[in-house]
């Protein structure tokens, strides 16, 4: 059977959603919308749930309690594998598979027996403005580049969602600029809706439409991202 | 000079256990100077290891006497002790002990079973057991081997393989490059003992053969057939653990299971 509820433009909703382990709880029912076009802010001092709360989003880890609509749809009801490539993820590292740019672009097509034409791989490349560089070994890249480079790794899946661990923690000032110029043009050119953790308040606003304060696992305010920052 | 000294065969076998055990010792104790103190472990295996072997060789003495099926009990019994020894290695591993048994008895117990039928292992007790021990030891070591690398690759690696599940690969695929990597390593040493045979060792069971008056030419092919033997019985183990840790390890929602501090 299949679970859906009314959708009202929402692409991504999170019930009730919530994580424990053993002797401590990671999120406790956090409740919010992702709605089409735009960009969702978690943010959040250190050690407050946030890429604990964007892991549960693909289910790359399990629910205790709660779950997620993803177009209406319980995502349970959704094999794993379809799920993560509807709704992609940025890591805070790259973690590029070791061999050329393209090989990487090419993995996730080829997890479901598709392979991605020379002609959609220049154009992933010239959207993260790697334009020229299929053929480079991942391993001469600098941090900003192989950022790019899992960028658009997780758009050759062609996702519908969009989420990004603190995509630019790990980066100098310069790439952090030219990886910010990449989210925003995947928002405004593609309008795929992003859910950005970023512990950077200032990048949140430079970024998001809305936001989601966490502390200790809650949700504590939620709203337009000007407003819940200066609250 | 400990032949001049003890007459009895069991008397000069505990002096001989003994220097055996004072050059382990003495190892042990370099070791402890440097800060790597192994004094416990390898006190508590020593003595395990004398108890075992000399009980195995005394139920052996009785077993002699007794009807073939004994020789099936105790070869089983072995592969459920090699489970519980190689499991012990893989902290972390839902289910290392059962997939540690289920890899020796395919490995090693299906290599004993063919052999047998076909032949190259003899079917008296005092052949198939201690031939199948050897089997089963080897199968041991490689399936400890196996798993203690694929955990710590998988420990160290777990970016890399969620980064390949977030990107809709599923759980088998994500860890193969670690579990390829494991089988190859767990593999090593059985590589080089069959490159390195007669020239760098002469195995005890081709000693064994030509002081109980084989021909040596004969004495020297079994030995290669038990070393292929090893090779063939370690590699199968050590396949079968290595493809059933990979659905371990993850969910049935293709998630990691085996994380730092899960």
């Amino acid at each position: 059977m299949v679970l859906t509820v009314a959708s009202d433009g929402v692409v991504l909703r999170a019930e009730h959603l919530g994580r424990s382990v053993p002797d401590k709880e990671l999120v406790t029912d956090a409740n919010f919308d992702l709605r089409k076009g735009e960009t969702l802010a978690i943010v959040g001092p250190s050690g407050s749930g946030k890429s604990s709360l964007l892991r549960l989003l693909n289910r790359l880890d399990e629910p205790t309690r709660g779950t997620v609509y993803l177009d209406g749809v319980d995502y349970r009801q959704i094999a794993p594998r379809e799920l993560r490539r509807r709704v992609g993820m940025v890591m805070q590292r790259p973690f590029l598979f070791p061999g050329t740019v393209a090989e990487n672009l090419r993995f996730g097509p080829r997890q479901r027996g598709e392979e991605l034409s020379d002609a959609r791989m220049e154009e992933l490349l010239a959207g993260v403005l790697l334009a020229g560089f299929a053929g480079r070994d991942v391993a001469n890249l600098s941090g900003g580049e192989a950022q790019r480079v899992s960028f658009a790794r997780t758009l050759a899946n062609s996702p519908e969602v969009l989420l990004l661990d603190e995509p630019t923690s790990a980066l100098d000032e310069e790439a952090k600029r030219e990886v910010e110029g990449v989210i925003r043009r995947i928002g405004s050119e593609q309008g795929i809706p992003c859910v950005l953790v970023t512990h950077d308040v200032a990048q949140s606003a430079r970024l998001a439409e809305r936001a989601l304060v966490l502390e200790q696992g809650q949700v504590v305010r939620t709203g337009a991202v000007a407003e819940v920052l200066r609250a | 000079m400990l032949k001049s000294l003890f007459h009895g065969q069991l008397h000069l076998g505990l002096a001989q256990a003994a220097v055996a055990a004072l050059a382990a010792l003495a190892v042990v104790v370099a070791a402890g100077r440097r800060g790597i103190h192994l004094e416990k472990d390898l006190a508590i295996a020593m003595a395990r290891g004398l108890v075992q072997i000399v009980a195995v060789g005394s139920i052996l003495l009785l077993l002699m006497r007794g009807p073939g099926w004994t020789s099936v009990f105790l070869l089983v019994s072995m592969i459920v002790a090699a489970g519980a020894t190689s499991a012990k290695r893989a902290k972390g591993i839902p289910g290392a002990f059962q997939v540690s048994t289920w890899a020796i008895a395919c490995g090693a117990g299906s290599t004993i079973a063919v052999m047998t039928l076909l032949g190259v292992i003899d079917t008296p007790i005092t052949a198939l057991v201690p031939v199948g021990s050897m089997l089963i030891a080897n199968a041991m070591n490689t399936n400890g081997l196996a798993l203690n690398r694929l955990r710590a690759d998988v420990l160290a690696h777990v970016g890399e393989i969620e980064t390949a599940l977030a990107l809709g690969a599923d759980g088998k695929t994500s860890v193969a490059p670690y579990a390829q990597a494991s089988f190859q390593a767990s593999l090593i040493p059985a590589i080089d003992s069959l490159r390195s045979l007669g020239i760098v060792w002469i195995p005890g069971l081709m000693a064994g053969m030509l002081l109980s008056g084989a021909r040596p030419v004969y004495a020297a092919i079994y030995q290669f057939v038990l070393l292929a033997m090893i090779f063939a019985s370690s590699g199968l183990t050590s396949l079968v653990s290595t493809l059933l840790v990979r659905v371990r390890i993850m969910s049935a929602a293709e998630q990691l299971l085996l994380r730092p501090g899960a």
